[in-house]
């Protein structure tokens, strides 16, 4: 118990900005910039580039590595970070150029065979990395990753080194926007150490970013300072991040209005409703790039007709987006209207209103449209969620009170709620389900592309409702294959259409990132991914 | 004393096997583990059968649970899956929950027994009715509600304490957190001490020794105390395992890493090893604790004999 050497009775806001000082227990000693603490969680995979799949491990990482290309904390647009250039003339073979004078914070010079080697190591199915599929793209993949079987050969056919500086890559297809994948941290490049000596690298990983690790207590905290020697431009502004593992996102919140917490970046539903009198403008809430939409089982029959097409569409409009997300998530979400995000920017392929009246309130139209697709399949829809995690219980329920509602039914909808993730997933995985389900898409890199091929071209590796359009998947091969990328965007946007025709699924609402920050903190700023870009903080 | 000793020694086998073998079939019928890992996509079948082979969830159930228990003879626990070792998440979280244990059960004993063998005394006092009375409104409430109000208020409003716990996690933090675990428990042993002790207070070997002319302290503490805490040492005993066991919610409002964060990160994870590694410990926790109880009687009631 940190006993306070004041004991006053100040309001709650006052409080944090009195506390600060007194009790902020990574407050310095660094000589220099200060240090602020953040909220974390246990990252729930090794620490490795190609094996984080979640926000936790991803922050870590984010920090202590710099990738060929870096997304603009801004814009969303990826930059040149370690690449010097990457050129193509065909949208499939690409040669990839350094900057010299980068190296791992442990002094070793970055090459091409830094990068080559990591994603040989990322690829193989021997090394277990959940993210391999990232490498897909690259010729020899399949020798590498066998969906069967065992591998044929431990290096990827489609990288070769041509000196320290250069590399080329070849893809399987064309595939025009494949440079702005690489500042996704599976790419990233790693020091020989990783491979000599594994278990010591992942006790404290090293990398190239603004930041080192200084300690890592495994579920508790991870301290990261500012590395000094940091070549790039976005260095830190800040002497360091100390990341406190939370059991609980509401004890990090009262540890914030305690003053023992500088940065809190996941308000919780729970505190939405008082956190601008707690707060005030030191409160941020900024549409990330997730997307919550509702898939249906193509491979039930019944939900591959043409009747059920317009009974999809009717389900769409009766859905009433503004005041689920008005009165369930206090404005955290946007209602959707269309399939991407608006953090990809209307340059990047996000279009307002691409929807169309399909994704607008419409009770009257909507039953009529479900009568004439023939009512709902199985006269009952049920939506199968997670019950676990995310507070999605709340949501389902009322998109069913819309549709019952819409359909004067009460039976009409119900939720459907399984135990755990994992439950939900292996449903998912086994085509068990007969209606509609949750499916949450958080994009891996600011691209329209990975908003839309990963789950809704045929087969695809996230298209879990397996729905699949001949015109859908030709649009977007040939937005792959442009080397123009408006154009690209604008074959994208037709696919776009194909999915809203056949309502391949129901987009519901954008989703917000949101922070909270103590007065010491300035310049806080969430990315497009919703995570705070660490290096722009400024302390004190 | 000796041949009572080995017999409950022995009869502590098949309740372990029995139990752990229950927790076993539960976590692992609940699904494929596996399926979870990848974040919102599915994994992709290869990597997926990968892991499963690894973790050896590609066998049958009961093959896995022979393999587990013999790996359990040499101390291991197996691999979680974010790639450390059982044990040594044990290591970390089983001290800091022992000393919450240990904060509760010391507050259970000085504050239910004190209060306890007051209002046993004092019975029908306006002191002993508010005790009785405070001690049903805090049975009444959840400790999910006491714990967070005293957080918010000793912790932000009153800024008395840090609302929540440092990784250390040292017993001058834990008081709050260790007085809102025990706060049911201990509303229990007051009243059950208090019961008890208005019951043997009227008793013939009270009197007796009333009329011996023993000085009250001496009736008190030797005579009344000692027989009334027979059914007060049962609670406390098999409290211990139930606190440990119990400590999730605690554990979460007050940041502490320990065995119910570990737990909880288990379970919603469905990482059997964790899981099943962690219940195993507390069963043997549960059968050494009313093992002692057992043990205490005769101490406390030399009547009391063990063949």
């Amino acid at each position: 118990m940190r006993v306070h050497t004041y004991a006053i009775w100040p309001a709650l806001t006052t409080a944090v900005a009195l506390t600060l000082t007194g009790c902020s227990g990574s407050g310095g000693g660094d000589g220099g910039a200060a240090v602020l603490s953040a909220v974390w969680g246990d990252p729930q995979n090794p620490l490795e580039p190609a094996n984080t799949n979640e926000v936790e491990g991803g922050k870590v990482l984010g920090m202590i590595f710099r990738g060929l290309k870096e997304y603009d904390p801004k814009t969303g647009k990826a930059e040149n970070a370690v690449a010097r250039s990457i050129t193509t003339t065909d949208s499939r073979t690409f040669t990839v150029k350094l900057k010299k004078g980068w190296k791992f914070s442990n002094g070793e010079p970055i090459t091409a065979h830094s990068f080559v080697d990591a994603w040989n190591y990322g690829a193989s199915l021997k090394s277990n990395q959940k993210n391999a599929y990232f490498f897909g793209y690259i010729e020899g993949y399949d020798k590498v990753h066998p969906d069967t079987g065992k591998q044929t050969a431990d290096s990827l056919s489609g990288l070769k080194v041509v000196n320290d500086q250069t590399f080329t890559i070849r893809l399987t297809q064309k595939f025009s926007t494949f440079p702005d994948t690489l500042g996704y941290v599976a790419f990233a490049p790693l020091p020989k150490a990783f491979f000599t000596d594994h278990a010591a690298w992942l006790a404290k990983p090293v990398g190239d970013g603004p930041y080192t690790i200084e300690s890592y207590t495994k579920g508790a905290q991870m301290q990261l300072r500012k590395w000094d020697g940091y070549p790039g431009a976005d260095k830190a502004e800040n002497g360091g991040v100390d990341l406190k593992v939370y059991t609980d996102n509401n004890t990090a919140y009262t540890d914030l209005q305690a003053g023992n917490l500088d940065l809190v970046d996941d308000v919780p539903a729970q505190q939405l409703t008082h956190v601008r009198k707690d707060l005030g403008d030191r409160y941020l809430n900024t549409p990330a790039g997730i997307i919550q939409t509702l898939a249906f089982p193509f491979y039930d029959n019944d939900w591959n007709t043409a009747g059920a097409a317009k009974v999809r569409k009717g389900l769409s409009m009766a859905i009433n987006r503004a005041q689920i997300t008005k009165t369930i998530f206090q404005n955290t979400r946007t209602p959707a209207t269309d399939w991407t995000s608006p953090v990809l920017g209307a340059s990047g392929g996000y279009k307002e209103g691409l929807c169309g009246d399909y994704c607008d309130y419409n009770p009257t139209e909507a039953k009529q449209l479900i009568q004439e697709g023939g009512g709902i399949p199985g006269g009952q829809l049920k939506i199968t969620y997670n019950a676990d995690t995310g507070s999605h219980k709340e949501w389902v329920d009322a998109v069913c009170n819309s549709i019952n509602n819409v359909l004067g039914d009460d039976k009409a909808c119900v939720g459907s709620p399984v135990g755990t993730f994992a439950d939900f997933r292996n449903l998912i995985g086994q085509d068990k389900l007969t209606g509609p389900f949750r499916a949450g898409w958080q994009m891996d890199y600011p691209l329209i592309q990975d908003f839309l091929q990963p789950l809704y071209y045929t087969d695809a590796s996230s298209n879990d409702g397996k729905w699949s359009h001949k015109k859908f998947d030709k649009l977007v091969d040939q937005a792959n294959a442009q080397t123009d990328p408006k154009k690209a965007v604008q074959l994208f946007q037709q696919a776009e259409g194909v999915l809203r025709d056949d309502m391949g699924a129901i987009p519901l609402w954008y989703q917000n990132g949101s922070a909270g920050w103590s007065g010491r903190l300035s310049h806080v700023a969430l990315d497009p991914f919703s995570v705070p870009v660490y290096n722009e903080i400024k302390v004190g | 004393m000796g041949h009572y000793l080995i017999r409950r020694l022995l009869q502590m086998i098949p309740v372990f096997i029995g139990a752990t073998l229950l927790i076993f079939l539960m976590v692992n019928v609940l699904g494929d583990p596996v399926a979870g890992l990848c974040g919102d996509k599915s994994c992709d079948p290869a990597t997926a059968a990968q892991l499963k082979k690894e973790f050896g969830l590609d066998r049958p159930v009961l093959e896995q649970y022979l393999t587990y228990m013999g790996h359990l003879v040499t101390g291991d626990f197996g691999t979680a899956f974010n790639g450390q070792k059982v044990i040594d998440l044990m290591s970390s979280a089983f001290p800091v929950t022992i000393r919450l244990t240990v904060v509760a059960v010391l507050l259970e004993i000085v504050l239910g027994l004190g209060l306890g063998l007051f209002t046993g005394l004092s019975q029908g006092r306006v002191l002993d009715s508010a005790i009785l009375l405070l001690t049903l409104v805090v049975i009444s409430i959840p400790t999910f509600v006491t714990g967070l109000v005293l957080q918010l208020l000793l912790g932000v409003e009153w800024s008395w304490i840090s609302p929540s716990v440092s990784t250390e996690a040292p017993f001058s933090e834990l008081i709050v957190p260790g007085l809102v675990l025990a706060s049911v428990s201990l509303a229990y042993v007051t009243r059950l001490t208090r019961t008890s002790i208005a019951e043997n207070r009227r008793s013939d070997y009270v009197r007796t020794a009333v009329a011996k002319g023993l000085p009250r302290r001496r009736v008190v503490t030797r005579h009344l105390l000692r027989n009334s805490l027979i059914p007060v040492v049962t609670f406390i005993g098999t409290d211990i395992g139930a606190l440990m066991g119990g400590a999730i919610v605690t554990e979460r409002i007050f940041n502490i890493h320990g065995v119910g964060y570990q737990l909880y990160q288990g379970i919603v994870r469905q990482n059997s090893q964790t899981v099943v590694g962690f219940v195993t410990v507390l069963v043997l926790v549960f059968l050494v604790a009313s093992l002692l109880v057992d043990l205490l009687y005769a101490v406390l009631d030399p009547r009391i004999r063990y063949a």
